[in-house]
Formats: C-alpha cells, sequence, structure tokens
C-alpha cells in the first residue's frame, strides 16, 4: 500500500499542469522531510560507514536519489528547480545527498550537448514531456535519441506498444524477455530497467535467480533468443516447430511473433546502448553515488573496465590526429559524388559483383574486434542465459557455407510485414514505420558541411550490416561499401552489431572523427535497425517456412 | 501479361483444349506469362527461366533460355513479359535492375538481344505495349519507370514517382498513350506517355504499397488493383475523381490481380503471404470467391489466363516449383460448400433463422411453434444465368420472438441487479441471495442458497438437533423446484406453463409422491432436501441419491457417492403419474426441451439411523464434492450465473477445488451474459471479485478514452490534457474557469463542462452551456 502511496506520487509528476506538479512536490518533499526525522539525530561522525544505515536510511537513500534524478532529468524545469532545492536543504540538515556519477547520460557523449537539445527543440520537449508522464521517467536512451526526434516518437510509441499495449503476451513475459534478449549481450544497462519494471507489474521474484527459475515456456525460448542474437542465419523451421508444439508448454504463433519482435527489439536496443556508451540512469544502481567526490574516483568503474581510463590522453592524441583527420569528410564527400557520376561507366560484370559481396561478407568477418578484453558485467547477468559461450560465429569462416539470404525473394516490405501485422496487429505498421524513419532519416549535412545527399551513405551502412548477416540485396553493388566505409568504421559496425559489449570509447572516437555526435548517434539508429529488421527477418522466415 | 492484342472472337474458342495438369519445376516461379497463340507459357525465377509448350496431355520442356556456366543475375527474373505481337519477343525484369530482351529467333544458345542497366535497383515490372511493336515499359524499386524504344540502345523517356519504389506498370487497353503505375506508397498514378515531366493523375488507392494493378480488357475505365491491406479495388477512372466501384477483401496481401477474359466481372486474384490458392470473384460478391484453385502448397506468384478470349483456361505458377495449369470446370465453388443456414439467438430468447428458400418453402405450412410467432421473411433472390454465375442464392430469414409478457430473461436481469456477491459475512450473503431467488419464483435456487448457508456457515448453533424434526416433516412443504435450462426458456411459453404445473404437482404431492427412478438415475445428482417451512434450522442435508440407474450410461453427469447411501435412502418402487412427463411426447420432440422439463426432484424420507451415520457436526469440506458438483450441474444446465454467485460467495472455501480453466470458463460465460444485457456494473464487480488471473486482468485491458479538445473539436492525440493544435489545456471548468482535477462532467454534445459541483449547480438554474456555446446541454 505504501508503495503505491509512493507510486501515485511520483506519478502526479509527470502532469503538465503545473500546479498539480507543484503539489506532488510539496507532498515529496514532506515526505522526505519526515524520513530525515525520522533517521532521528543526524550522525555526528561522518565517517561512519553507510552500511550502517537502517532500512529507513537506505529508503530515504531510495527516494533521495529519485529526487536527484528528477532535478537532472524531468523535463520540467519547475520540477527541477524544486528538487534541487530539496536536495540542499536536507544536506543542509546534515543529510548525505547522492551526486550522480559519470557524465550524463553517454559516457561517449558529453553532457552539455545532449541536454542542449531539448532546451532548444519543442518538439523534443513536447515528446519528453509525453515519455515523462507515461513513464515517470526520462531513462538515458530516450535522452540520447532526443537528438533525432522524428524517430525518438516512433521508437517510443512502438516500444510502448510492445510493452504497455494490449498483446498476446502478459506484461511480466514482456519484460523477462526484454531481460533475456538484453542479458544475451551482457547489457546490464537494460537488464536493470526491466528487472524493476519487471517487478512492478507483479512478476516473481524467483524467475531472476536465472532461466532455470522461469517457467518452462520461457525457457523453451532461451535456444530461439541465442541463435537470433548471435547467429540468425541458423534459424530454422524445427525451431519453430520445436517451441509450437511443445505440448503444455507451447507457444501460440501470435505469442511466438511477439517474442520475436520483443527479442530483436532488445538485441538491436543492446547494440544502441552500447554502442552510445549509455551510462545506468542516475537514480537506478550505479547511477549514482553517496560518497563525496575524491580526485581518485574520476571515473567511473565500467569505463576503467572498458579500458577508458586514459580518456583525457585520449583526448590529447585525438586533437592531435584531428588535424591530419580533417580532410576525412571532404574525401568520402568527393567518393560518394564520384561513384554517383561514374556508376554508369564502370560497368561491373556479374560474377564480379558476386565476388564483391562475398568478398565484402568474407572481410566483414575478418574486421577484427580488436580489444579482446572480458568485460565484467556490473550484476550477474549471466545467470538469465544459458550457454555464455555461444557468440557470433563468423559464418564463412569454418567452411560452414550458409546459403546467402536474399532480400529480393523475402523481403520486409512485402512478405515479414504481412506475416507480424497478420498475427500481431499493428506492430507491423509501427515496425514498418520505424524502420522507414531511420532509413530516410537525413538532415542533408554531413560533419560541417551542408545540402548533401547522403541516401548512398546511408545505404551503404544498412547493406553493409545486413552483409554481416548474409542477406544480399541483388541490385547493390558491393564495391561502394568499401568506397565510403573506411577500416575504423567498419570496426565500429562489426563489434556493434555482433559483440556490442566490447564497444568502447576509443572504438567510437576513432571514426568519423569529425562528424556531429548527433550524427554519430544517426549512425547508431541505422545500425540498430537495421540489425533488427536483419534478425527479424531470419526468425520471419523461419516461421513462415514452418507455416507453409 | 493481361495485356493482349485484340483478337475476333471467332479466331478462338475451340482452338484450345487441355485438362488440369501440372509440371514440376526445377526453382521457385516469380512470374509467367504466355505467348499470344496461348501454346507457349514462359516461366522465370530466380534460378529459373524456361519456355514450355502446352499440350493436351502436358506440359512440355521447349527451351531453357539460363545458358552458360555461371549464369549472371541478369537471369534473375522478378517478372517477364512475352510480346503479345511479336511472337518471338519476351521481356524480363532482373532483380538486379537489369530489363532484358530475348529473341527466340536468334540462332545461337543465347537468345539474349538487348540488355538496359539504367535501373539502379530490382525492376519489379516490364509491360509490353498492346499494338506498338517495339515499346516496353519497366517500373523499378528506385522509384523511376522507363519506357524502352527497342530498337534503340537506351530509354527514350523516363517518368519519375518521387522516390518511392514503382510495384506495377501496365498499359491501357483503350487509350493508346496511357499507363497505370502503382506505388510503395499506396498511391496510383496515370501517365500519359508522351509526357514524362508529370502524371496525369493520382490518387491513393491503398494503405500500405499496392502490388498489382490491371486494367478491364473491355470497359475503358476500369483499373483493378491490389495491395498488401488485402483488398482488391476496382475504379472507374472515367470520372474527374477516380472512383472506387467495388471492393473485394481477401484473406491476405494480394501479389496479382487479373481480369478473367469474356467476364465482364470476374477476376483473378493471389496472394503474395500465407495463403497459397487463387481466386477467381466475381466483384459484385465480394464476400465469398465465386471460385477457388487450391492445387499450390506454397505462394502462388504468377498468374495469367492462358487465351484472351478463353475463360475456361488459368496458368499459375508458384514457389513450390510447379507450374499449372487450372481448368475452370474443376475448380471448387467455395459457394457449394458454404452452409447457407445461419441461426443465431437474440438477447430475449429471440431466435433468427436464415436458410434457404427452398429449404424453408417446405416447411412454411407447418407451424412449428404455437403461439405468438411472428416471421419476417426476407428475399434475396438472383437470377439464374448460365453455369458460369452464382448458384442461384435465396434465402428466407425468419424471426421468431417469444410471445409478448413472456420476458423470460428478466429474472436474469434481476437476479443479477439484486444478488449480493460481497461486502457482508457469509451468511448474510446466502441469506439474502435465497431472499432474492425466492421472490424471484425459483425456489431451487433459493433452498440452495440456504443449504449452503448452513453447510458452510460456522456452527456457531451446533446442528445437534440434526434429526429431530423428521416428524415434522410430514406436514410441512417442501422448497423445491426444478432446475431449468434457462437460456432455452424462451423456446416456448407452454413449457413454462408445464413448470409452474409441475411444481405445482411436486409441492402438493409432496407427502405422498415417491418420485420416479428414470429421472432421478439420469440426472444422477439430485438433491434430496429436508426442511421446515421457515428453513430457519440447520436440518438441510444434501444428500445424493443411490443411482439405480447407472446403466443409463448416456448420461454423464458426475455422480457423487456417499458410501453409506444405501442404508439411509428408502427407494419407492412405484412411479408416481408424473412419471410420464419425460416422455411425454411434445417433449420428446427437441432435445433442448427436454432438458427443460426434465424434473429433477425426487425425495426421500431419510431415516432415522442418520443421525447415527453422520456425527453431528461435519466439517465444511465435507460437502465440497457435493457443492461442486452442484456446481457443475447448474453450469450445465444454462445457469452459470448460479455458478459462479456461489463461486464468488464462497470464495476460498470451494475455489480450490475446481479447477482454473473451468472456473475462468464459467466467469466469461458470465460476463459475456451480462454485457449482453448491458449491466456494466455487475459485470464490472464479477470482473473485481474473480480470483482467475485471467478474468481480473480484464478490466485492466484495451481501456481506451478518446477525447476531443473543448476549443477546437479535434481529437487530442497527445496524452495529457493540452491540445496539441490549439495550445489550450483542454479540461478547464466552463464555470470557474479553472483547471479540473479529479472528476470531470461535460456535455457530449458541446463538449464543454467542468466540475461536477459547479455543473449541477449552473444547471438547476439553466439549461444552457455554461460556456455560453448556445447548447442546451444534457446530462444524465
Amino acid at each position: 500500500m505504501a508503495v503505491q502511496d509512493a507510486a501515485a506520487r511520483w506519478d502526479a509528476l509527470g502532469s503538465r499542469d503545473a500546479s498539480s506538479r507543484d503539489a506532488a512536490m510539496e507532498n515529496i518533499h514532506q515526505e522526505v522531510m519526515r524520513r530525515v526525522e525520522g533517521i532521528g539525530p543526524i550522525p555526528k561522525a561522518p565517517s561512519s560507514p553507510p552500511a550502517t544505515a537502517t532500512g529507513l536510511a537506505s529508503d530515504l537513500n531510495n527516494i533521495l536519489a529519485r529526487v536527484l534524478m528528477l532535478s537532472k532529468r524531468c523535463p520540467y524545469s519547475d520540477v527541477r528547480e524544486k528538487c534541487k532545492r530539496i536536495l540542499k536543504s536536507v544536506q543542509d540538515l546534515g543529510v548525505r545527498i547522492p551526486r550522480p556519477l559519470g557524465n550524463g547520460p553517454s559516457r561517449f557523449i558529453p553532457e552539455k550537448e545532449i541536454l542542449q537539445v531539448s532546451k532548444v527543440d519543442t518538439r523534443t520537449q513536447t515528446i519528453f514531456e509525453d515519455a515523462f508522464a507515461a513513464l515517470g521517467r526520462l531513462d538515458n536512451i530516450s535522452l540520447v535519441m532526443g537528438f533525432h526526434p522524428q524517430y525518438l516518437e516512433s521508437f517510443l510509441r512502438t516500444q510502448h506498444y510492445l510493452l504497455q499495449m494490449d498483446g498476446p503476451l502478459p506484461l511480466h513475459y514482456r519484460h523477462y524477455i526484454g531481460i533475456m534478449a538484453a542479458a544475451r549481450h551482457q547489457c546490464s544497462y537494460l537488464v536493470n530497467l526491466h528487472v524493476n519494471d519487471f517487478l512492478q507489474v507483479g512478476g516473481d521474484p524467483k524467475w531472476l535467480n536465472g532461466l532455470d527459475g522461469a517457467p518452462q515456456k520461457l525457457q523453451a525460448l532461451g535456444e530461439l533468443n541465442k541463435i537470433l542474437a548471435h547467429r540468425p542465419w541458423l534459424l530454422t523451421k524445427a525451431h519453430i516447430e520445436s517451441l509450437l508444439k511443445a505440448e503444455e508448454h507451447s507457444w501460440s504463433l501470435a505469442e511466438l511473433i511477439h517474442a520475436v519482435v520483443l527479442l530483436t527489439h532488445y538485441h538491436s536496443l543492446s547494440s544502441f546502448t552500447f554502442g552510445c556508451g549509455i551510462t545506468p540512469d542516475i537514480h537506478t544502481e550505479g547511477g549514482h553515488t553517496f560518497r563525496p567526490p575524491s580526485l581518485s574516483s574520476g571515473y567511473c568503474v565500467c569505463d576503467i573496465a572498458n579500458g577508458n581510463g586514459n580518456g583525457a590522453l585520449e583526448e590529447m592524441l585525438g586533437n592531435h590526429q584531428l588535424a591530419e583527420a580533417s580532410g576525412e569528410v571532404e574525401v568520402l564527400m568527393e567518393r560518394m559524388k564520384q561513384l554517383q557520376e561514374c556508376r554508369d561507366e564502370e560497368e561491373a560484370s556479374q560474377e564480379e559483383m558476386t565476388t564483391r559481396f562475398e568478398r565484402e561478407k568474407t572481410e566483414s568477418m575478418l574486421v577484427s574486434t580488436s580489444e579482446d578484453e572480458e568485460n565484467v558485467p556490473s550484476r550477474d547477468i549471466s545467470r538469465h542465459f544459458e550457454d555464455p559461450s555461444y557468440g557470433y560465429k563468423d559464418f564463412s569462416r569454418r567452411g560452414e557455407h550458409v546459403p546467402t539470404f536474399r532480400v529480393q525473394d523475402y523481403s520486409w516490405e512485402d512478405h515479414g510485414y504481412s506475416l507480424v501485422n497478420r498475427l500481431y496487429p499493428d506492430v507491423g505498421q509501427l515496425l514498418d514505420e520505424k524502420f522507414q524513419i531511420a532509413f530516410n532519416l537525413t538532415y542533408n549535412t554531413m560533419a560541417m558541411h551542408q545540402g548533401v545527399d547522403t541516401s548512398m551513405l546511408r545505404r551503404a551502412i544498412w547493406n553493409y550490416i545486413h552483409c554481416m548477416f548474409g542477406i544480399r540485396y541483388d541490385d547493390y553493388d558491393y564495391g561502394e561499401i568499401n568506397q565510403l566505409l573506411d577500416r575504423s568504421f567498419k570496426v565500429y559496425i562489426k563489434t556493434m552489431v555482433c559483440s556490442p559489449e566490447k564497444t568502447t570509447k576509443r572504438m567510437y572516437e576513432s571514426f568519423w572523427r569529425q562528424f556531429q555526435h548527433s550524427e554519430k548517434v544517426h549512425v547508431n539508429l541505422l545500425l540498430m535497425e537495421a540489425r533488427m529488421q536483419a534478425e527479424l527477418l531470419y526468425a520471419l522466415r523461419a516461421l513462415t517456412q514452418y507455416m507453409t | 501479361m493481361a495485356v493482349m492484342e485484340k483478337m475476333t472472337r471467332a479466331s478462338s474458342g475451340g482452338m484450345i483444349s487441355g485438362r488440369t495438369m501440372f509440371c514440376h519445376l526445377d526453382a521457385p516461379a516469380n512470374a509467367i506469362s504466355v505467348c499470344r497463340d496461348a501454346t507457349q507459357v514462359v516461366v522465370a525465377g530466380r534460378n529459373i527461366f524456361k519456355i514450355f509448350a502446352l499440350e493436351d496431355e502436358g506440359f512440355v520442356e521447349r527451351l531453357n533460355l539460363r545458358v552458360g556456366r555461371k549464369p549472371s543475375l541478369n537471369f534473375s527474373c522478378a517478372d517477364v513479359m512475352w510480346h503479345q505481337m511479336e511472337e518471338n519477343l519476351l521481356a524480363t525484369a532482373a532483380t538486379n535492375g537489369a530489363v532484358v530482351t530475348w529473341n527466340l529467333g536468334r540462332p545461337c544458345r543465347n537468345k539474349q538481344e538487348q540488355l538496359f542497366t539504367e535501373h539502379k535497383r530490382t525492376v519489379n515490372k516490364v509491360c509490353f505495349h498492346p499494338t506498338e511493336v517495339h515499346m516496353l515499359l519497366s517500373g523499378s524499386q528506385d522509384g523511376y519507370m522507363k519506357c524502352f524504344d527497342l530498337r534503340k540502345k537506351e530509354s527514350v523517356s523516363t517518368f519519375s514517382g518521387q522516390s518511392e519504389s514503382v510495384r506495377d506498370v501496365q498499359f491501357s487497353m483503350k487509350d493508346y498513350f496511357t499507363f497505370a503505375a502503382s506505388f510503395e506508397n499506396g498511391n496510383v498514378q496515370l501517365w500519359d506517355i508522351r509526357r514524362p515531366d508529370r502524371y496525369e493523375r493520382m490518387f491513393t488507392a491503398h494503405t500500405g504499397p499496392v502490388f498489382c494493378c490491371d486494367w478491364h480488357p473491355e470497359d475503358r475505365g476500369w483499373l483493378a488493383t491490389g495491395g498488401r491491406d488485402k483488398m482488391v479495388k476496382v475504379w472507374d477512372m472515367t470520372t474527374n475523381r477516380a472512383k472506387e466501384i467495388f471492393c473485394v477483401q481477401t484473406i491476405a496481401s494480394v501479389a496479382r490481380v487479373k481480369w478473367r477474359p469474356e467476364r465482364k466481372w470476374h477476376l483473378a486474384t493471389c496472394s503474395m503471404m500465407v495463403d497459397h490458392n487463387i481466386y477467381v470473384w466475381d466483384v459484385r460478391r465480394p464476400y465469398i470467391p465465386f471460385a477457388t484453385f487450391e492445387e499450390h502448397k506454397d505462394v502462388t506468384t504468377g498468374i495469367v489466363w492462358r487465351h484472351q478470349h478463353d475463360p475456361d483456361f488459368l496458368l499459375s505458377g508458384s514457389k513450390d516449383s510447379t507450374l499449372y495449369q487450372h481448368m475452370f470446370k474443376d475448380a471448387s465453388r467455395p459457394v457449394d460448400r458454404a452452409n447457407p443456414e445461419g441461426l443465431c439467438f437474440g438477447l430475449f430468447g429471440d431466435l433468427a433463422f436464415a436458410a434457404k428458400e427452398s429449404l424453408m418453402s417446405g416447411e412454411v405450412g407447418r407451424k412449428p411453434y404455437a403461439g405468438g410467432d411472428r416471421r419476417y421473411p426476407i428475399f434475396f433472390f438472383k437470377k439464374p444465368d448460365v453455369t458460369e454465375q452464382f448458384a442461384q442464392v435465396s434465402s428466407a430469414l425468419s424471426v421468431f420472438e417469444t410471445a409478448p409478457g413472456g420476458a423470460p430473461m428478466d429474472w436474469f436481469i434481476k437476479t443479477a441487479r439484486r444478488y449480493l456477491l460481497s461486502g457482508r459475512p457469509f451468511a448474510e450473503l446466502c441469506e439474502h441471495n435465497a431472499k432474492v431467488a425466492k421472490d424471484l419464483n425459483r425456489p431451487q435456487v433459493s433452498t440452495t442458497w440456504t443449504m449452503l448457508r448452513i453447510m458452510f456457515s460456522d456452527p456457531a448453533n451446533p446442528s445437534s438437533s440434526s434429526n429431530h424434526n423428521l416428524s415434522k416433516l410430514g406436514n410441512l412443504p417442501l422448497m423445491n423446484s426444478f432446475s431449468m435450462k434457462e437460456m432455452s426458456s424462451a423456446l416456448t411459453e407452454r413449457n413454462k406453463e408445464n413448470r409452474q404445473d409441475n411444481i405445482h404437482n411436486l409441492d402438493s404431492n409432496l407427502n405422498t409422491t415417491e418420485d420416479n427412478e428414470e429421472t432421478e438415475g439420469s440426472e444422477g445428482q439430485a438433491e434430496y432436501l429436508f426442511g421446515d417451512a421457515e428453513l430457519d434450522d440447520d436440518d438441510l442435508y444434501s444428500m445424493e441419491h443411490e443411482n439405480q440407474a447407472a446403466e443409463e450410461a448416456e448420461f454423464s453427469l458426475p455422480q457423487e457417492a456417499f458410501p453409506l447411501r444405501h442404508e439411509i435412502v428408502d427407494h419407492p418402487s412405484a412411479p408416481e403419474p408424473l412419471t410420464e412427463k419425460p416422455e411425454s411426447p411434445h417433449v420428446s420432440g427437441s432435445e433442448a426441451e427436454a432438458t427443460c422439463l426434465t424434473p429433477m426432484e425426487s425425495f426421500s424420507l431419510i431415516s432415522v439411523s442418520s443421525s447415527l451415520l453422520f456425527p453431528p457436526h461435519l466439517p465444511p469440506a465435507f460437502f465440497s464434492p457435493v457443492v461442486i458438483a452442484m456446481l457443475r450441474y447448474y453450469a450445465e444446465q444454462g445457469d452459470v450465473q448460479m455458478a459462479v454467485s456461489v463461486l464468488i460467495v464462497l470464495g476460498d472455501r470451494i475455489r480450490r477445488e475446481i479447477d482454473e480453466l473451468t472456473q475462468e470458463h464459467w466467469y466469461m460465460s458470465y460476463i459475456d451474459l451480462l454485457q449482453r444485457f448491458e449491466l456494466w456494473n455487475v459485470s464490472n464487480e464479477v470482473i473485481k471479485l474473480s480470483t482467475c488471473g485471467a478474468i481480473s486482468c480484464l478490466n485492466q485491458a484495451s481501456t481506451t478514452l478518446h477525447i476531443n479538445c473543448s476549443n477546437c473539436k479535434r481529437p487530442m492525440n497527445n496524452r495529457g490534457w493540452i491540445c496539441d493544435r490549439c495550445h489550450q489545456c483542454a479540461s478547464v471548468c466552463a464555470v470557474c474557469h479553472h483547471v479540473v482535477k479529479g472528476v470531470f462532467v461535460w456535455c457530449q454534445g458541446c463538449s464543454h463542462g467542468g466540475h461536477l459541483t459547479h455543473i449541477m449547480d449552473w444547471l438547476r438554474n439553466s439549461t444552457y452551456c455554461p460556456a455560453a456555446c448556445g447548447h442546451q446541454c444534457e446530462y444524465t
């Protein structure tokens, strides 16, 4: 009951009406004060370890963390102000208040740049307000995507539909599948986010101990999750059949489609999370600290783990390299122009085209994911999936030749859409819109240049990712990829798509050095959607094969 | 493909013969096309490009156009078309963006004639001009349509679809210069071949891609389009704005559409996903296909009528690697299999029945039901025609109403409204419900409630007196009734009277009636009730009759057996006159009525020994099997209301004994009924009180409020209360002009409103809207 009260209290902050927000704030303020008093006399010795804090104190800390989050992330300035005041007054009473860890929503992008966006653009502001009203929080993913409000809107609508609206799966199943998918990539950010949501919608905490604790039906999904995440081309109708025909634990077609969409959504979202270096939300574990800032703890733990400790050094190096890299954009633009013009002259033979595709495919395998350091998952995430050794394996390397997937034979627009929409109404439409927005999104700029037609570049990125999954477009000359995407960019793409947990800040910074952060986020969106579509295509094709 | 040269009718007709036949291809087909004289067909796909001759016995492979050691992507065809004037000329659209023409007259093995690689993306469609020998049109994924003159090396004109992918292009049959193009965004454009700068006309035909279009071979203005939205639409293009004249809803996205030759209203379709059949529709009858070809085992990718003047042969290629020739006479006609009878119960027991006229006419005179029947015949005739028409369909619809005053479902509504399901102690609930049932003249239900109270109440007053009043029994009327199948009770008024008689009989004959063996055996479930008139004591025992007639196995009701029963129950052997009821002729006619009338009750005297056999106070669990059986019995009799109500009231006392699915089923049925009777409050209460997860979440799903802004009257699609368009707060009280929080009441006519109290105050003085909009507000 108390929990519900509290939830209602926070919810009211999402109201569009300033006075009701005001009232809610007042309410929270009182609550905080009441708890502060409840703790009693402030311990005199400031060095007393926080571990001795009573349950009440930890309760207070949770609230304070949340207030801190609001003071930074709430789209309403009045709430932000009031939260700051609360924190200040509490601090004046001698209570230790938290401070955010890390530098804003992303480790890769300076906080200033991200938050600037919301202040300038009214559209982004409205979307943020909507998201805040719906969820009571504004997660870091949305903040980073705020660079591209058009896409963000579609993304949030789809995600909201998948998680909250009518659908074949019960709510806690949906979050659990999200956890399973994110855990596959050891994405602690998404796992934590959905563990909370999962518990909130009444999920059984026992399930969180590992897949063994979950119902058999969900356990059966583990195999699909694994294959889909790392080697979707191995998916066959036998897998589908085993899920659909498992006696009392079997899935219905509609449920399975829902699950597949969720899995692919969270696989690709994990890619985005790592690709943009999303940091934990302020109010969640790892997003804040009660320790006073000290010089030694200048970096977040995860930074160190990812080898980003020498960020400052890197920046210097980066500046140094900037000079020599300044020509990069011009070179790229020149190439695009050339390709556009002399397309008709250099008429490559068909064999040549095929070889180009194969070469690109093989090369994409050889692009080493360089840093092979082991990433330590912050929470014990590995328990959510089995067989942690199962990873992306280059499908053409060990001679096991898989027939190429031809888009002309099974495309999203013609086939995938119809199947999804048939079994899970409206989702096909939502995904279709999202893919289209992601693919067609352009501001006609490249770094500092205006009025550039970037369609060629976007298509190259999209097709390169599909190529990594063995999906081929008959009507595309894969030589273009080689011209347009340089090696460091390929490394980044490959890492992000195939083993996102290995993405590092260095990779993020070493490609396209002159481009804006917003453009790099744009690239990330493309990667994410292309990956999702690739996985979906394999899954849906297997489903179609099963059905015929 | 459908574009064919005009020929005289005489030249066709008897020339073509054949049968339904097929041949295996080596690979899935993407498209097929026939040559002008209908003797050969070309099949094209990613890995196949062959020409077959159509002979009487079967397909004969004539030519493999896929030559060369390592065939290039130019052979990977998305579409193919055979020229309708030049019989050696073919064109294919390749997935890699090439448009290729082939000349069968070339002496060498490679028949490729010209190669146009102007498109950047996959070419979806190629189309020859129907009368102009050298003109070829292509439509591609890159958003361009190109017109080629085959005498030149490159395209003569390019038409831009504004970067929307082109899915189909078709030359008009009658207008020399016109062609239609369909697009991925749902648009259809009409172009003049002489004006590449701008389309003549554009309209949105479908939501989502339009996969195909086809001009009517005879009618100048008709264009059929098929889209991903599963619809086939026929447009009249002769008017100023394209007008949709027919619309056929199919079950899957439409991949191809082809008008049937010589049949003005017919067209054939096949789908892109999921559905493998080919349908021929009569556009005037959009709900049922006129004919269906069900031979393919994977999606059909190409269909073409074999000859432009012969409606009987249809060729089709499929992903399952087969090529079929379908004979129209072999097609299955769904209409023959469709069940032309329909039956539906109305809410208040009305019965609507539709059947073939022929079937009905035989019975019209018979008057199967006595009393207040009224008939509303509705006739739907269609003129019989040749075999190429839908079979004559005419059906009659009859509606049977129950006699006025019967209002047989009244008790249901009243019961639902008056029952108490929670909020009071258990005993009170039972008592209240028993009283309700009694008021509504349903004594058996009433008794059940009383018994439940006794069985499950805490034995505050110990039931030591369980057998003391046997002596009283003789002169007390027994609370008793039948259970009836309420749902079908509307069928006849007469039954009702019988029932009343029955009750009366039973009541009056109580002391002498030793009941009939047959019925109680068959129901296996009867309850034996003892009690005094006030039912104020604890002496009611629900007993199970010993089932002597167990051999009558056709009744499958669960039977509970108490081991000691046969010692205490006395079985009279002589049936009373009542017994004839079940066998009475008017009942035996219909099964439904039989259940209605079967008397259930039987009475036996409990012997004194009962006090020895049962301990004076029984734990509630002792009764569970009986109660469960009782619940099942009620549910099966159609009184799901009783079952659910008891389930809720008993709550944990019984819940665990019944499996979830059954409970859920009962709840669902009851809620459904309640909602049909618009008893929303009751239904919500039931949902709330239910303990089934699947039921209680009903309240949390699908609740959507659509709100219009009170200022600009446009829908608010944003969450929250700020209107997107006029940027005003929509929830301002019209009286005090403050934002309303909490209960907001507003007029549905003018959408003004405000605080509940303010509005109530206002309306006391005025009937007009407080916002002075002049609307006479109505609040109900």
